[in-house]
């Protein structure tokens, strides 16, 4: 690597992709409980898989989004990190203050949990994916800061480049945005709009500052075509999407008690929201075929494609799918809106980051690339993993075409229940799935034992 | 992309763009705001209903059922439970979990007070007249 401050990378990435483990295995179980009702009952609660699921997947994108940062800003700033020190002492305290949060959810009732940190002294727990003591995100936010200020630090005293100016914009907002989650008004709608400001303006707005910015440095790096043209690609694109996320928020106010007027603003712009996606599938096939090198590490390259190609599958076309107001009214709340969490998340987010894992943690390990065997069975890891999200997602459409028919448009609508009961075939489909994502994750893993011939580290 | 369209300029549409875009955004909330008066039923919005809220969120009723169609997609709809079931209803349920039945989705036993119960359900009816342009389509939720 060239900055030596870059190794404080690695340990966020190895923690990122445990605790991506886990969130994995929390799936599985509530995969299972979606068949097997009482499996794990009174052990294991659904709703407190679920909360460690989405939370370890929250933590761990963090874990990555971060030791990218700390390995992408002293490279493109052309100067040590401002304060490895920190930076390492940030890594224990966010991990330990994690690990107590999900040992809290399992071990204690959730309302006694509340009662213990403090959530009288101002309620914030119990919405969806904001779940986290007030103590924990109060770590949060120190956290952030001490980083926000590690990176700006370094951006301030060395190169400014385009891209690092955007990821720092995307890294400042997620911070900024998720101050929202300490505003927890009684009414319900007013609460329900400001948590879309933590939920949507990160996953729809600031993250994807962050995946642009991760994408065109490792698409710099893999492929060696000229920084001026792929940074005017990267403002092009994150233009688009602020340009329709931001507005397209809009698309969570249609049934929450917001005027109907969000119904229009909100169609017309997250309608268009597909379109900063696609460009960014073009914008990596492009540029991989115009490459001006062969870089060693093919592993990297696929995982850039691949995100190009899923996020936009997942965010953008499963996206577009239920987000006009008058589908929407049908499919609100629905299977639907699993099916696209699920690709959107992987799509854009996990591929992302592991994208930039792949890229990096070669060099960090001293070498330019795995040994071809390496990148083999990396490349296995890959599409058994995209190859079963795939199927996920559409296992979970079929379950939510059926459950909106039956439930909501049949002339003799069935009960909630009684409708889970005749989808379940969708659910035991998306459960063995499940089972091959993790069997991918396994083997992408050990790609990270495998030895063979390395490839010399010149890059 | 030709030279004649530089990364300066996507730059300064990128920032002009993103600038306008979140004013408008503003702007819109500032009007919302002003208007949910009308929609959000705050009127009936009495310590009951706050302390039943309370209780919706410290037991993480979110991670297994959907509120005005958010949530987890595990258990049923409870945005519009009070007009499908009535209040009576509601509370002898959550005094009877969990059914114990084999394989069956099980829902916790959370030991409320009759206190508790009723500051549930006059949340649970509170949320029920909100209006949501009547979502969802019809009383199964």
């Amino acid at each position: 690597m060239q900055y030596k401050t870059q190794a404080v990378a690695k340990p966020y990435f190895i923690a990122a992709i445990g605790l991506f483990v886990g969130q994995i295995l929390f799936g599985l179980i509530m995969g299972l409980q979606y068949v097997i009702g009482d499996f794990l009952f009174p052990a294991i609660p659904f709703n407190i898989a679920r909360m460690v699921h989405t939370n370890l997947l929250i933590v761990w994108l963090l874990f990555g989004f971060m030791g990218s940062a700390y390995y992408l800003v002293p490279e493109e700033s052309e100067t040590e990190l401002f304060s490895p020190k920190l930076a390492l002492v940030m890594f224990w305290i966010f991990l330990v203050a994690g690990a107590l949060t999900v040992v809290g959810y399992l071990a204690l009732p959730y309302a006694t949990l509340a009662k213990l940190t403090g959530n009288d002294l101002l309620a914030t727990m119990g919405r969806e994916f904001l779940e986290q003591p007030l103590i924990t995100k109060v770590g949060i936010v120190v956290v952030a800061l001490a980083f926000l200020f590690n990176i700006t630090m370094t951006v301030l005293k060395g190169r400014k480049t385009a891209i690092s100016m955007v990821l720092l914009l995307g890294l400042w907002g997620l911070a900024v945005f998720f101050l929202f989650s300490f505003y927890n008004p009684d009414n319900l709608v007013l609460d329900k709009f400001y948590w879309w400001w933590v939920v949507h303006l990160w996953v729809e707005g600031v993250w994807e500052l962050i995946l642009g910015a991760l994408l065109a440095f490792v698409l710099i790096k893999v492929t060696g075509v000229d920084r001026e043209v792929i940074e005017k690609w990267l403002y092009v694109i994150i233009t688009l999407t602020l340009v329709t996320g931001v507005i397209g928020t809009g698309h969570h106010y249609y049934w929450i008690g917001t005027p109907e007027y969000w119904q229009w603003w909100g169609s017309v712009f997250s309608a268009l929201e597909p379109i900063p996606f696609f460009a960014m599938t073009v914008f990596a096939f492009n540029m991989v075929s115009r490459r001006r090198r062969e870089h060693p590490n093919r592993a990297a390259t696929l995982w850039a494609l691949g995100t190009g190609v899923m996020s936009f599958l997942g965010a953008g076309l499963w996206g577009f799918l239920h987000t006009l107001a008058p589908v929407n009214y049908y499919t609100h709340g629905t299977q639907i809106t699993a099916a696209h969490g699920h690709m959107a998340f992987y799509g854009a987010y996990v591929m992302v980051v592991l994208c930039m894992i792949s890229y990096a943690m070669p060099i960090l390990r001293g070498r330019a690339a795995n040994s071809d065997k390496a990148q083999v069975v990396e490349m296995w890891g890959f599409w058994l993993m995209t190859v079963a999200i795939v199927f996920i997602t559409l296992f979970l459409t079929g379950a939510g075409i059926l459950q909106v028919w039956l439930q909501r448009i049949s002339a003799t609508p069935l009960s909630y229940m009684a409708t889970q009961d005749q989808i379940m075939v969708f659910y035991w489909l998306r459960e063995w799935t499940g089972v091959m994502f993790l069997i991918g994750l396994v083997v992408y893993i050990a790609s990270f034992f495998i030895g063979g011939d390395k490839k010399a580290a010149t890059a | 992309m030709s030279g004649i369209f530089t990364k300066a300029m996507a730059r300064n549409i990128f920032y002009g763009g993103t600038v306008f875009f979140f004013l408008l955004f503003l702007a819109l909330t500032f009007n919302t705001t002003r208007e949910l008066p009308q929609r959000d039923n705050r009127a009936k919005l009495t310590p009951a209903v706050a302390a039943g809220k309370k209780l919706w969120e410290t037991n993480n009723c979110i991670g297994c059922h959907t509120l005005l169609g958010e949530g987890a997609y595990f258990a049923p709809e409870l945005g519009n439970v009070y007009k499908r079931r009535g209040p009576e209803f509601i509370k002898a349920w959550i005094k009877a979990q969990p059914t114990g039945v084999p394989g069956r989705r099980q829902m916790p036993q959370f030991h409320f007070s009759d206190a508790d119960l009723d500051n549930l359900v006059e949340f649970l009816k509170y949320s029920s007249e909100i209006n949501t342009s009547n979502w969802p389509p019809n009383i199964e939720g």
